[in-house]
């Protein structure tokens, strides 16, 4: 990865045309996996594209930020207003979403990155929590609080009745110009905005801004004594990735068009940490395949329960097959949570590069081995001669 | 007389009760190896905080090419064309070498800030090769795609040499830079010295060694107590009497 | 004004609340360096403590209810209460009291396990892993109660001499009745106790004072040929042992959840800031202060001026102080900066 930055525009074509074939195929390959029906695919691009922005801030400048949630919940309280109030297209959906989160990740940067480190962790948890609170209390006219916010008939729509799209007498569903947004026709839409987002992501790795933020990364201090005011470049990342978050929370109301606040708690921007690291911090397809793996991980583990454990283990003598299916049944269902806190931890304390840094070890293993595989041939050869 | 670069005047600085600088006139001419030698706390890294503007001078002013220096940023000083080398390597340890060098070449030409997403790294070969030369000056060019943590200290005492060289700065302040090296690296790092100063740029330089400082140096200032006892060439420095007297203790240099 | 009086007094317990979990977190960030996000979990393990004992205590029988002799009825009946009569009931009254007993031990060894099994490995790597590894085994341990106690809110009750409430007008010589529970009183009476403990500790005892150098300089203690290592797993498990206390004395306050730890990491963690990381002073007095804070922020008076400020004043202040005052009201500099 070290010479990622060299890689030639041709590369970076190819690159981009395989990931477009392998997301927009994601349907058909994922059949054998059983995780190819649109509902969780759509989550697939969400988490994905949440994320690849996380990933930009965290990855590139090192700034770990606990308030990503925050950005996620405006996304998607902004694009369901949008379908109330303008139309129940998904494009000004989606930017309504991803420009209001901007705008306020705009404000929590401001404040928040006059410090670095701990303090900026703190800060960002701050700004989400103070949102997540907002959410349920005061601001209940805009969020509907705890029953989160929903479409009804008598929404206004105003560029719909301009148009002239007639309501329906069933509750509306979002739509790209007449096509709905449900089902495979919404993870399109979703793998549509993924591959734009991916491209954008690397054009940043692969510019002069991505090498500076890296340099950032590595040592501040250098960076200032360079000739660089780290201050903007740091503002424009968290505001990116703050927008990528919000592109995110818009597509969860695009595909689903209701809006809660807790999706803003923290325990979420835990989730999306934990998605980048599993994955690789830093790399730029790591996030994607984190957030993959969590998500399909999540919808398998959870769905299972203890009968399905012990049909799994029938083949064993009986009171070993309930042992086995008790103590793995900690681990699924609602346990689902404390086997992601376990592989989390596995992985920060033997893995801190995530599963990229996995691969790359497997991958030059291999190609050791292989190399070993011929030294020795080509020895045994020579003795064989010598004999 | 050549023109005053680096004008250094009635510079004070205190901590508290305690005076670190006292009355400071230092006058530093373009194309020259000035060094700023002293005892330990004679306030040499007091002085070169004040002159990169880390620290506010509580008395004085500090100026660049009569521009006032004092009040800025770091970064608004190494955009006027002021480097620093540090005393422990300021490198980027997680970059490779060749990226070390481009960032600070990147830095002059882009300025302090611009966010250009659309060029890539691949196009900017002017730059890599300016970045490339410049390690292949400071003979680490075959090391240019490892990581600059994995470096020793010695090499990275060089790449961070080559960091500011990169960027041509009008002058460069030197920490100590062959502390911890070998006497090997040492002469290598002082025959590099001497080839830059062909170029026309200003440098200063603190230092320990006496063998790196009278090899290179143009003009010499001791400084000690916070105050300079004396100025000059290295030869009017060598036989000051003040200077054998607090600085080099009586013994033959 | 008797309002107010009520207000400072709700603040102090609250805050005692949160100074003594504070004052855990600094203790570890200024020893040992290391950011633990798992901190809350270690007050919620001791709320647990609590939970247990009081469960263990009342393991019961189904026996016949004597008091009925219409037909044949039975209750549950506490083995303890079958053994020992009146005193078997008056021992799981008292359960949180003396869990007390039981946690002080248990938290220490937990905390011992904690810094050798896990926190040790991560004191040279950066304070990003410190925390995401942390808030992994904060998610752990949480889950594991989950699975252990259920979701719900488990309720402890407190000793039934002390359920009542004191009339505080007696105290500060007010004519009208401010009745506050007793309850409240004697948890902020502990938690005084139990800073007044661990500072007099710090201070008056040599292994205290070496602890204390070596906050301020941990370089120069280790040239003195002090194994400053060892001395780190006290410290951890010091810091558990408070944790656990105040999340013991907390039960009949808040009911115990499996979510509490989070809760209140979040909020000890804003108090740490504000009171300056590694001061311990600094994170006791942030503590009360925002537990005042938040208390009048809670008052009908104030909210209708800026309504919801209750839900956000504590995260405020944090915004404002680390803005205004980057190292805390007490920070000490160079504190956890690079």
């Amino acid at each position: 990865m070290i010479n990622a930055n060299l890689a030639s525009p041709r590369q970076d074509l190819i690159y981009m045309l395989v990931f477009s074939a392998v997301i927009l195929t994601m349907p058909l390959w994922l059949q054998p996996f059983g995780a190819a029906y649109p509902g969780l695919l759509q989550k697939f691009m969400i988490f994905g594209i949440l994320a690849i922005g996380y990933n930009l801030l965290f990855g590139l400048t090192g700034y770990l930020s606990f308030g990503h949630a925050a950005f996620l919940g405006i996304g998607s309280y902004a694009a369901v207003w949008s379908f109330k109030l303008l139309s129940m297209n998904v494009i000004p959906a989606i930017i309504f979403g991803t420009v209001m989160s901007g705008l306020f990740a705009v404000v929590v940067g401001y404040v928040c990155l006059r410090r670095a480190g701990i303090y900026f962790a703190i800060l960002t948890l701050a700004f989400a929590q103070m949102a997540y609170n907002l959410a349920y209390s005061v601001l209940t006219p805009i969020t509907n609080g705890e029953t989160g916010l929903q479409l009804s008939q008598q929404d206004p729509r105003i560029l719909d009745r301009m148009f002239g799209i007639e309501a329906t007498s069933s509750l509306p569903f979002p739509n790209l110009f007449g096509i709905t947004s449900a089902g495979f026709y919404g993870f399109y839409i979703c793998a549509a905005v993924m591959i734009i987002v991916f491209f954008i992501a690397l054009r940043i790795f692969r510019s002069s801004f991505g090498l500076k933020l890296r340099a950032i990364k590595s040592n501040q201090t250098r960076m200032s004594y360079t000739g660089y005011n780290t201050r903007p470049f740091l503002m424009t990342t968290f505001v990116i990735s703050g927008m990528y978050a919000g592109l995110a929370g818009s597509l969860m109301a695009v595909t689903d068009p209701l809006a809660g606040a807790e999706r803003m708690q923290w325990t979420a921007s835990g989730e999306v940490v934990l998605m980048t690291i599993l994955g690789g911090a830093g790399t730029l397809i790591g996030p994607l395949l984190g957030a993959g793996i969590i998500k399909y991980f999540e919808n398998i583990f959870s769905a299972f329960n203890e009968n399905m454990l012990m049909d799994a283990f029938s083949f064993l003598p009986d009171w070993m097959a309930e042992g086995v299916a008790a103590f793995l049944g900690l681990f699924v269902g609602d346990g689902w949570h404390l086997t992601l806190g376990l592989v989390f931890m596995l992985i920060v304390i033997f893995l801190p590069g995530g599963m990229m840094e996995g691969l790359q070890r497997i991958w030059k293993l291999i190609r050791h081995g292989r190399h070993k595989r011929d030294h020795q041939s080509k020895s045994q050869q020579a003795s064989a001669e010598e004999a | 007389m050549s023109k005053v670069v680096l004008d250094v005047s009635d510079v004070d600085k205190k901590f508290g009760g305690l005076r670190a600088l006292s009355d400071i006139n230092l006058q530093i001419e373009e194309g020259t190896v000035n060094a700023i030698i002293g005892p330990n706390g004679a306030g040499k890294s007091t002085l070169l905080n004040v002159i990169v503007g880390r620290l506010p001078p509580s008395r004085g002013h500090v100026k660049f090419n009569g521009q006032e220096l004092t009040g800025k940023r770091p970064y608004e000083i190494n955009q006027m064309g002021v480097a620093r080398v540090f005393q422990t390597p300021e490198i980027f340890p997680d970059l490779t070498l060749l990226q070390n060098a481009m960032v600070p070449a990147l830095a002059k030409r882009d300025g302090q800030f611009n966010m250009s997403i659309l060029k890539s790294l691949y196009h900017e070969a002017e730059l890599r090769e300016d970045a490339e030369q410049m390690l292949k000056d400071l003979g680490l060019i075959e090391h240019k795609d490892q990581l600059a943590k994995s470096m020793s200290r010695g090499d990275k005492r060089r790449l961070e040499l080559a960091m500011c060289l990169v960027q041509h700065p009008k002058l460069v302040l030197l920490d100590e830079p062959t502390a911890g090296m070998s006497r090997h690296d040492t002469n290598r790092t002082i025959d590099l010295l001497k080839s830059i100063k062909e170029q026309g740029m200003t440098k200063v330089i603190i230092e320990h060694d006496m063998h790196v400082v009278f090899s290179l140096a143009d003009r010499i200032s001791v400084l000690a107590q916070g105050a300079i006892i004396a100025q000059g060439t290295p030869e009017e420095v060598r036989n000051d009497p003040k200077v054998k007297e607090a600085y080099l203790g009586g013994e033959q240099l | 004004m008797d309002a107010i009086l009520l207000q400072i007094m709700n603040g102090l317990d609250k805050g005692g609340a949160y100074a003594l979990i504070a004052l855990g977190l600094t203790l570890v960030f200024g020893t040992l360096g290391v950011v633990n996000f798992a901190h809350g979990a270690l007050f919620m393990l001791g709320a647990f403590v609590a939970v247990t004992l009081n469960k263990l205590l009342s393991l019961s029988v189904r026996v016949k209810d004597e008091s009925v002799t219409m037909f044949d009825a039975y209750k549950e009946t506490p083995y303890l209460e079958l053994w020992f009569g009146d005193v078997g009931s008056q021992v799981i009254n008292w359960s949180v009291p003396l869990s007390i007993l039981i946690a002080i031990p248990l938290m220490l060894l937990i905390g011992v396990v904690m810094e050798r099994g896990l926190i040790r490995h991560f004191y040279r790597r950066s304070h990003a892993e410190q925390i995401l590894v942390t808030f992994g085994l904060a998610i752990v341990l949480q889950e594991i109660l989950k699975l252990m106690f259920g979701a719900n809110p488990i309720p402890q009750s407190t000793p039934d001499v002390i359920s009542g409430s004191a009339d505080l007008s007696m105290i500060f010589g007010i004519g009208e009745t401010i009745s506050y529970p007793w309850w409240r009183l004697i948890y902020l009476l502990f938690s005084l106790i139990v800073i007044g403990l661990v500072f007099s500790f710090l201070h008056f005892t040599t292994y205290g004072m070496v602890v204390r150098a070596g906050m301020a300089d941990r370089e120069t203690v280790e040239l003195l040929g002090i194994n400053i290592e060892k001395r780190f797993t006290i410290v951890f498990g010091i810091a558990a042992i408070v944790a656990g206390l105040a999340g013991v004395m907390y039960t009949p306050i808040l009911p115990p959840d499996y979510h509490m730890g989070m809760e209140f990491l979040v909020i000890s963690f804003v108090v740490v800031v504000v009171g300056g990381m590694g001061s311990l002073p600094g994170a006791v007095a942030a503590g009360f202060l925002l537990g005042l804070l938040h208390s009048f922020a809670s008052m009908t008076a104030v909210k209708d001026i800026f309504p919801g400020i209750d839900q956000i004043i504590i995260y405020l202040v944090a915004v404002v102080i680390l803005l205004t005052r980057p190292r805390g009201l007490l920070g000490r500099r160079g504190v956890m900066e690079s």
